[in-house]
């Protein structure tokens, strides 16, 4: 287990941070973002549940889209448009 | 939290067969605490005094788990990712305590004492606020966390425990004593059977800890049972204005700007500025229901028990066992741990000195903590251990009926930094005599202002753990020669 985090296709990008707790999914949300252009987007994939409310203001605060949210038993998919 | 599925056909599927199980676990899990409630009751009434604590303890970890509701990540998430939402959601929690603790006082139920005031606060606040960064949760936190299936909070959870268990009872720095603090201890004259010049920890409580003093704001006004002491000292000026103070800072520093830049205002007048504030608190509902609950619930626990403390007639726990025979579990005072309000850490540390010493530690009572004023009761017998599994199974009922109850193993890192932190987490509540429940929340807002101090220091912990860690992640990121390294 690792922290993942790659290129799917242009403007498509996969951060896969499962098996992590606070702070490691915001923080390491936050570092990939920065990596993103405008427009470009970012699927996240977490485990630990406190850190979505993290991500969610994160995002408000910061101008991003959070636009799908998938909960599947406990595993998070996210998908986050950067502003 | 939204809990809709909002992803591909399959993991709807995937989604509601966890649904239902969950529900199904939720239910077992009530079940299973309501049955074995019946059971003690049926066995010995006074028992009650006991199963309280524990359904408290399910209260709480609902409130928890719903909110998410994380002290660290109130000092953390600032400083990380520049967040404030929790740090709001555990002031509203501040505001509320602090009237229901004020209205328990003056009806004459409060079962709590102020902690005294030394330099050992803000100390035992920076360690402990250190670990939470790396543990990923406080010390309740880490309780509703385990309820959800988190391994990597177990741990932490373990590690707390014996770090704890062993800093009170081995002679880990005992050549750091003062010698002041030796003569001091020699002077109380305690039972040699506990041998206090022999660690560190007992000599800083009778040499150190037992010379200071400390009280609440209604105290120190010398109105200690009355109105004007108790809700305007204790609670508005001790919690609210300070609280208040804080809420303001939080807007100033990490809400106003992206609230008018989604707002669209350039030139804000103060009525903007009102309406930011209150955008800010009703960011997350969640979080701040689970704070008005908490509030609540911490309120009528002191209560509650101070009530069931007048039916049988005692002042501790320990009393209640001794005239049940069980003179092992209780301390030389014939006291055992028994709080009366919520509280974490000094269970956890006697799970961890009860486990030592059956297995073959010796001298586990041979000192202040467990064999002076804790004891070293049966985690069956332990009521306040009790409120502590409480938080694990309310969690894991409300993690299961929101389908995000999930057994999850941690990566090595997470594995290890729960330990080291966890073990940073234990020193610290030694040293700064409690966490965050314990020295900080529960001290606040029974107007205890050591809590404050508690609080500054676990912030500056944070401040420099949340620096230690991005070091780390970028030391990390940096052995990996790759544009994606994080």
């Amino acid at each position: 287990m690792g922290v993942k985090f790659e290129k799917v296709e242009d403007g498509q990008y996969m951060l896969d941070v499962k098996g992590y707790t606070c702070p490691h999914p915001q923080m390491y949300t936050k570092k990939a973002l920065q990596k993103l252009q405008s427009g470009d987007v970012l699927t996240l994939v977490f485990d630990n549940a406190s850190s979505g409310e993290s991500v969610i203001s994160m995002c408000e605060s910061e101008g991003n889209d959070l636009f799908d949210r998938a909960d599947d038993g406990g595993t998070f998919t996210w998908k986050i448009r950067k502003g | 939290m939204s809990n809709e599925v909002c992803g591909a056909g399959g993991s709807r599927a995937g989604g509601v067969s966890v649904k239902h199980r969950g529900g199904f676990n939720a239910a077992v899990i009530v079940g299973i605490v309501a049955l074995l409630s019946a059971i003690v009751l049926a066995y010995d009434a006074d028992y009650l005094y006991l199963l309280v604590y524990i359904w408290f303890g399910v209260a709480y970890g609902l409130f928890l788990q719903y909110g998410r509701f994380c002290m660290a990540s109130a000092v953390r998430d600032l400083f990380a990712v520049g967040v404030p939402r929790m740090a709001v959601g555990v002031m509203i929690a501040v505001v509320l305590y602090s009237l229901t603790a004020a209205a328990v006082t003056m009806g004459g139920f409060s079962t709590f004492h102020a902690n005294p005031l030394g330099w050992h606060i803000i100390i035992g606040g920076a360690i402990f606020g250190f670990g939470i960064i790396f543990t990923g949760g406080c010390a309740s936190s880490s309780l509703y966390k385990s309820g959800e299936g988190n391994v990597g909070s177990m741990l932490v959870l373990v590690a707390i425990s014996f770090s704890q268990a062993i800093f009170v009872s081995s002679e880990w720095f005992s050549q750091f004593v003062p010698a002041s603090w030796t003569e001091s201890a020699l002077d109380k004259r305690m039972p040699e059977e506990l041998d206090v010049t022999s660690t560190w920890f007992d000599q800083f409580m009778t040499g150190y800890i037992w010379d200071l003093s400390g009280g609440t704001v209604a105290q120190m006004m010398g109105q200690p049972d009355t109105f004007m002491g108790i809700f305007i000292g204790n609670a508005l000026l001790g919690a609210i204005l300070p609280t208040f103070a804080i809420l303001v800072f939080l807007y100033v520093v990490a809400f106003r700007k992206g609230y008018m830049r989604r707002e669209k205002i350039e030139n804000p007048a103060f009525g903007d500025h009102l309406r930011g504030m209150w955008a800010m608190f009703t960011s997350s509902k969640n979080t701040a229901i689970a704070g008005l609950g908490i509030g609540v619930f911490a309120g009528l626990q002191m209560w509650v028990t101070g009530a069931l403390r007048q039916k049988y007639d005692i002042l501790n726990f320990g009393e209640m066992l001794e005239r049940k025979g069980f003179y092992e579990q209780v301390s030389l005072q014939g006291t055992v741990f028994d709080p009366g309000y919520w509280y974490i850490t000094t269970q956890e540390a006697q799970w961890g000195g009860w486990v030592m010493d059956k297995i073959g530690f010796e001298n586990m009572e041979r000192n202040i903590f467990f064999g002076l004023e804790n004891g070293l009761p049966n985690p069956l017998l332990n009521a306040p251990g009790m409120m502590s599994i409480g938080i694990i199974l309310g969690a894991a009922v409300i993690a299961n009926i929101n389908r995000e109850f999930k057994w999850k193993l941690p990566s090595m890192e997470t594995a290890i930094f729960a330990l080291i932190g966890g073990t940073l987490m234990g020193i610290g509540a030694r040293v700064g005599m409690g966490c965050n429940v314990g020295a900080f929340f529960a001290a606040v807002t029974n107007g205890d202002l050591t809590g404050w101090i508690f609080l500054a220091g676990m912030t500056i912990g944070g401040f420099f753990g949340v620096r230690a860690l991005t070091r780390w992640m970028e030391w990390r990121a940096s052995r990996n020669d790759d544009e994606f390294a994080l």
